[in-house]
């Protein structure tokens, strides 16, 4: 355990200054504030708008560019991020030589990466919230304050963060096994493409393939049985394909493992 | 022993790179492994780290069997293989912390790191800025590091200058005479293991082809005397005339075997009171090359 902690502080003491640590900060800020100024010019057209219809717009539009495009590119890009240290440098060799077990320095490397994305997943939510609050407060005449979405924001963007984790894991692997970006960002590409395929095609078994769960994920939030737009809605988070996604972070992560365990440091 | 092999081996695919190597490493010894590049120096020491899966044969550091005590060893161990791996978008001091942190070692150690290999006043800057001695520098830095028993080193004096290079030497000296350090280090260059080496292992194609101390290596590598001329066949003929053996000869120069200093100062004279203009004469070992004949023969 202390093998992983103290590999785990690195992670964070070497990622600290690269654009894979800080892009998990700034996408979320970025994001929400330009969708905050959209809201702001215009302001007056949002008025109208109740409390809770502001809030889901207001949250979908983040929600939206997340879930069907940039979730899936953003876990492909940040275990590339979690790796490329390493093969960059050539500190392999250094990382397995130290008198620590493989088993820490690989997991703590993993657990660094899923800590990345959970991060980027929980700066959306916190700051989706401040922006929402930071609006009623500068125009008065957006009802964000007579409506509550918090904990509803925080639950969607958790199932978006535990529908990325089987893409996250088996690009980790990719990543961690070749050095260049273009295999495993090409591999990932790909499969993302046949996600979105589908997915947009209703095909009955899309919530079987990881790079799909993203999307589906938004598809499969409300709860069922509630049909149409009601005052109270409850977020369904684990779903079928968030348990497909789990499994498949869990088999892969353990697979990586024994992987790394037999691989010979070129 | 420090480090002890028996029957080592490891192939890439079908090729096979090191064969039954067994390695003797005393302790308090400057073990130089020498050999041409692409002898199997490198993967050798990937196997000592545990870096690669060995094929056959055992490896036991501090008499502990390496696979089943791969943490309790390697935390006795520091190494630097082939080009230091440094973060280049961290500092100097940066990768030292980075690496302090990992090993569990006090801050401080660090500044004495940085000092040791002369850093100091570039520890702020940018390791990839840093020139490629710099770097390797560094790296000893970071192998010093969890001040460890045994210092494993591939060829550290790659890219260093003539007074980075003495630097080096004298550190490692100073290691196992001040501080019974073992010391394995790799190179390709003969003269330079000599300068510094207790010990001795020779490799090429993968074979261990000559193993012992510093002093059975002089009795095979015998230095020569080089002689240029002005008529090499003359000079020839004159110095086996008098019971001098010339050991090679062609247009430009001569060579002789070396007994002592007086020897090298006689033929001088010789030569000079013969009409025989002497344009240089020097003491040479013998390159690495000529060195595995003389071990092929000798064995």
């Amino acid at each position: 355990m202390k093998g992983f902690i103290l590999s785990f502080r690195s992670e964070f003491y070497k990622s600290r200054k690269t654009l894979g640590f800080w892009s998990s900060i700034l996408l979320p800020l970025l994001i929400c504030f330009f969708i905050a100024v959209g809201f702001y010019l215009k302001s007056e057209r949002l008025a109208a708008l109740s409390g809770m219809a502001l809030w889901m717009q207001f949250a979908g539009l983040a929600l939206g560019v997340m879930g069907s495009l940039l979730l899936p590119m953003f876990a492909i890009f940040l275990a590339y991020s979690v790796n490329s240290i390493e093969h960059k440098a050539d500190t392999w060799k250094t990382l397995f030589s130290l008198p620590m077990s493989r088993w820490a320095i690989y997991s703590a490397k993993y657990f660094y990466a899923v800590f990345l994305l959970f991060t980027c997943m929980g700066l959306f939510a916190l700051f989706t919230v401040i922006f929402g609050n930071l609006l009623s407060l500068l125009k008065p005449e957006l009802k964000f304050d007579t409506y509550h979405l918090e904990i509803e924001i925080g639950e969607i963007y958790f199932k978006l963060f535990l529908s990325a984790l089987g893409i996250l894991s088996i690009q980790f692997l990719l990543s961690l096994l070749w050095s260049d970006f273009l295999k495993p960002m090409g591999i990932g590409f790909v499969c993302f493409i046949l996600g979105v395929i589908s997915v947009s095609t209703n095909w009955e078994y899309s919530y079987a393939f990881p790079y799909a769960h993203p999307m589906i994920a938004l598809k499969s939030m409300m709860k069922p049985g509630k049909g149409g737009p009601a005052k109270e809605f409850a977020i369904d988070i684990f779903t079928k394909d968030v348990f497909v996604s789990l499994g498949v972070a869990a088999v892969v992560f353990v697979l990586g493992y024994f992987i790394v365990r037999k691989k010979s440091v070129k | 022993m420090v480090i002890r092999t028996e029957g080592l081996s490891f192939s890439f695919g079908s090729q096979q790179v090191v064969k039954a190597l067994s390695l003797q490493v005393p302790e308090g010894s400057i073990y130089g492994f020498l050999g041409p590049n692409g002898a199997g120096k490198t993967t050798t020491i990937k196997m000592l780290l545990n870096l690669l899966q060995t094929d056959e044969g055992s490896i036991f550091v501090f008499e502990k069997e390496l696979q089943t005590n791969r943490v309790a060893i390697l935390s006795q161990i520091g190494s630097l293989i082939e080009q230091p791996a440094i973060y280049a978008h961290m500092s100097g001091r940066e990768n030292l912390v980075n690496r302090a942190m990992l090993l569990g070692v006090k801050d401080e150690r660090v500044d004495e790191m940085l000092a040791l290999v002369k850093l100091s006043n570039a520890a702020g800057k940018k390791a990839g800025q840093y020139s490629l001695g710099m770097k390797q520098r560094l790296g000893i830095a970071l192998a010093l590091l969890s001040d460890p028993k045994l210092l494993i080193l591939d060829e550290p004096t790659n890219g260093l200058d003539p007074n980075g290079i003495i630097e080096i030497r004298e550190l490692l000296v100073r290691l196992t005479r001040d501080h019974n350090k073992t010391v394995f280090i790799s190179s390709h260059l003969l003269a330079e293991i000599e300068r510094m080496a207790t010990h001795v292992g020779i490799i090429n194609n993968g074979e261990l082809l000559f193993q012992g101390s510093v002093k059975d290596l002089e009795a095979i590598s015998q230095p020569q005397v080089y002689i240029e001329t002005d008529n090499t066949v003359d000079a020839a003929n004159l110095l086996k005339r008098n019971n001098y053996e010339v050991v090679d000869i062609n247009h430009e120069n001569l060579i002789v075997p070396f007994t002592s200093k007086k020897q090298m100062g006689e033929l001088n004279a010789l030569l000079n009171q013969n009409g025989i203009t002497v344009f240089a004469i020097n003491k040479q070992h013998k390159d690495l090359e000529n060195l595995f004949l003389a071990i092929t023969k000798s064995n």
